[in-house]
């Protein structure tokens, strides 16, 4: 319910809003609550008068939205020019590999989600990771399963 | 008018039509594949391409308006061979099982491969597979077959206003999806069918009970019986290569007979029951001035449309179950008890224009003392399948006469199958219930017709009601938005989900146009003209059904067989 709130306040700010302010308005869904869900499409469609099957559809054509919400560990695999030239694809190869986790996805556990990016803006350390935000650089497959791994490691013993 | 020029011949033009307009009128056949007639074009497929002199590029003639003096080429060797790059690579991203569809021998696709020669696999590729969506009751969903083209999105968009389906992702990922790429069945799909009429290839087809039937046909212990719906009778010969608009009525019972149905019934017998109910409880809600303005029940799409979009008219909707359950009904409660046989060993069958009519036989508010009304729906198409299948020449079939007791019908069960028909039938009755006398004009012209709302002023004895009639739910959707705005001028409104009502129903032959429903709607017309019963009231057997078992319309055991209630239903729409 809390969420619905914050959500009114959203539509609010637009006020008489149109099928014009429908990518803003999922921009700032996803900000305030890390996706997008079908409870958020549903209520945007009545404020917009779309049909969610629309919204979908247009949030589906950028990459920027994500329909599952993120894991503790969000990454950020850069598959911009010069990260995909030292391998950036099979750092995505091996992710899928070991965690089973795809693009957009989240694990099971809540513990990881995926993210493909187009450049972080640090080519000179590529291939290049982020993991919430901390940059990680000349990545491998095989370091950033060790990396991933620790990760998990500590989030077991703090259970 | 102006005229331009069409591989070497001048041709006549009129302001604001398209290039494939032009062609067109003047038999020029150029092939399209993602063309829709009534609404805006979309150039998705490119094939209708033609060579446009002054212009580089090729030009799609669905798209592009026919101007002054143009030099047009519609089979020159660039554009022949475009095209046929153009099918070769749709195929290269198509499943290879032409053999084991559907459609096979009936696809747009595989036509225009043929025309254009396409005999090797120029562009082998190996398409990721996906999964077949078949969650639905009535639709079955197989997006390796879909070449994204977008009828089924318009048509769910533009003719009935309920966006189930939309393009999802982008580039070569593109699919056509619900939202949240959700199945069908939790959708808000209102199992329409219109989809399946417009898809050129196999993606979309009707889910089938042939195999149920048909084992239930071979079933000794199993006593088979079928009903088929107004709108049949006046479509299947098309698929006999008949030409449109011819009532088959007599032959069909013959060939559902050869088929082995133990009986064979009219649901047009069960449309009079429906108008005796129906036509009593709006005398009612008249009277006592509730739920005013009563909407019609025949059409399950539209009772799903309701439920989902607006909930808060469920109210005003007719609880009378649609003629196919009711025949249901009583078959299973009433015809087993007269004829000692258990209601578990009948096997009911009907035979319906339409793809809804599975979903609503699979209700569960469709089954009364725990035996569903109805075991097993098929479509016009699919009964035409089963026809063919047991060797039956359609040609060479006598007419006879349905089984008694419910076979008898007026013209007016039979007039449900168009748009505008129970609202007629109604208002025949409504008017001899209140004044005791039959109209003098049983015709009422202004409900007639194939407009997308018709509306009418009809005065009763002293009371004067206001109608209107709806077909293509996007055209009901906007009566229901003046109804909230304020409107209260009506009193009854027939509302049929597909363009034109049954006789364009989601289960009907594939080659469904205008022209072909404007056909079928003359014959319903035609028989009403020619025959003797024509309002429901007179239909002899429904009488004696209410003297023997249900006392009178609106009685407890109509009640508890006939009449149903419909409550919100929760999807994401």
């Amino acid at each position: 319910m809390q969420k619905s709130k914050k959500r009114q306040q959203i539509f609010q700010k637009v006020k008489d809003a149109k099928r014009e302010q429908l990518i803003p308005l999922l921009q700032e869904i996803q900000e305030t609550e890390g996706y997008i869900s079908p409870d958020a499409v549903k209520e945007l469609g009545q404020v917009l008068k779309i049909p969610a099957s629309k919204i979908y559809g247009v949030a589906t054509f950028y990459n920027q939205f994500r329909f599952k919400p993120i894991g503790k560990f969000h990454i950020q695999v850069c598959r911009g020019t010069a990260c995909h030239v030292r391998g950036s694809a099979n750092v995505m190869q091996t992710l899928e590999q070991e965690f089973n986790l795809k693009p957009g996805e989240t694990t099971r556990d809540g513990l990881f989600s995926l993210e493909v990016v187009a450049c972080l803006g640090a080519c000179g350390l590529a291939p290049v990771v982020s993991i919430n935000g901390e940059f990680h650089a000349n990545m491998s497959g095989p370091k950033l399963v060790k990396l991933l791994r620790k990760l998990q490691r500590k989030e077991t013993q703090k259970n | 008018m102006f005229t331009l020029e069409v591989n070497g011949r001048k041709i006549e033009a009129r302001n604001g039509e398209t290039i494939l307009d032009v062609l067109n009128r003047a038999g020029v056949k150029v092939p399209t594949l993602c063309h829709m007639k009534e609404l805006f074009p979309s150039g998705a497929c490119r094939v209708c391409s033609v060579e446009v002199e002054g212009f580089n590029t090729l030009i799609p003639s669905c798209a592009y308006p026919a101007q002054e003096g143009m030099v047009i080429k519609t089979n020159s060797p660039r554009v022949i061979k475009a095209r046929k790059t153009i099918i070769e690579l749709l195929l290269a991203n198509h499943v290879q099982d032409c053999l084991y569809c559907v459609r096979n021998g009936d696809c747009e696709l595989q036509e225009l491969a043929a025309v254009y020669g396409v005999r090797e696999r120029r562009f082998p590729a190996e398409p990721e597979k996906r999964p077949i969506d078949v969650s639905s009751p009535s639709i079955i969903r197989d997006q390796n077959k879909c070449i994204l083209c977008g009828k089924c999105v318009r048509t769910c968009e533009e003719i009935m206003g309920v966006s189930a389906i939309d393009f999802v992702h982008r580039g070569s990922k593109t699919i056509i999806a619900p939202a949240f790429e959700a199945k069908l069945n939790v959708s808000s799909c209102i199992n329409c069918g219109q989809c399946v009429l417009v898809c050129p290839t196999g993606a979309l087809r009707e889910r089938s009970y042939l195999k149920e039937v048909t084992d239930a046909l071979q079933n000794p212990n199993k006593f088979v019986v079928v009903q088929h719906a107004p709108a049949v009778s006046v479509t299947i010969s098309e698929e006999f290569g008949l030409k449109p608009g011819k009532d088959v009525d007599r032959l069909l019972v013959n060939a559902l007979r050869r088929l082995g149905f133990d009986r064979v019934f009219d649901t047009a017998f069960s449309a009079d029951l429906t108008i005796m109910e129906e036509a009593s409880e709006l005398v009612e809600r008249l009277q006592n001035g509730s739920q005013i303005p009563m909407m019609t029940s025949c059409s399950p799409g539209w009772i799903k449309y309701v439920e989902q979009f607006y909930p808060e008219f469920i109210p005003n909707i007719s609880t009378c179950k649609s003629p196919q359950q009711m025949l249901g009904a009583v078959i299973k409660n009433i015809f087993a008890k007269e004829q000692g046989i258990a209601p578990e060993n009948i096997f009911s069958v009907a035979i319906m224009p339409c793809t809804a009519k599975k979903f609503e036989a699979e209700r569960p508010e469709f089954s009364a003392n725990g035996y569903a009304d109805i075991d097993a729906v098929l479509t016009t198409r699919e009964l035409a399948r089963l026809i063919r299948m047991y060797g039956i020449e359609f040609d060479s079939l006598e007419p006879q006469e349905p089984d008694s007791p419910f076979g008898t019908r007026t013209t007016a069960g039979k007039l449900f199958g168009g748009t505008g028909g129970v609202m007629e039938a109604a208002l025949r009755t409504v008017y001899y219930m209140i004044t005791g006398k039959e109209p003098q004009d049983l015709v009422f012209e202004e409900v007639r017709g194939l407009k997308g709302v018709r509306e009418a002023r009809v005065k009763i004895g002293d009371i004067e009601l206001g109608v209107a009639v709806a077909n293509g739910i996007k055209n009901a959707k906007a009566l229901l938005e003046q109804i909230k705005a304020g409107r209260n001028d009506l009193h009854f409104i027939e509302v049929m989900t597909c363009p034109g009502g049954c006789i364009g129903g989601g289960g009907q032959p594939f080659n469904t146009d205008q022209n072909r429903v404007r056909a079928r709607l003359q014959a319903l017309y035609q028989i009403d003209q020619n025959e003797p019963l024509r309002a429901s009231h007179q239909n002899p057997l429904v009488n004696e059904l209410y003297e023997k078992y249900l006392e009178r319309p609106l009685s407890h055991q109509s009640h508890k067989l006939l009449h149903t209630n419909y409550a919100e239903r929760d999807v994401l729409v």
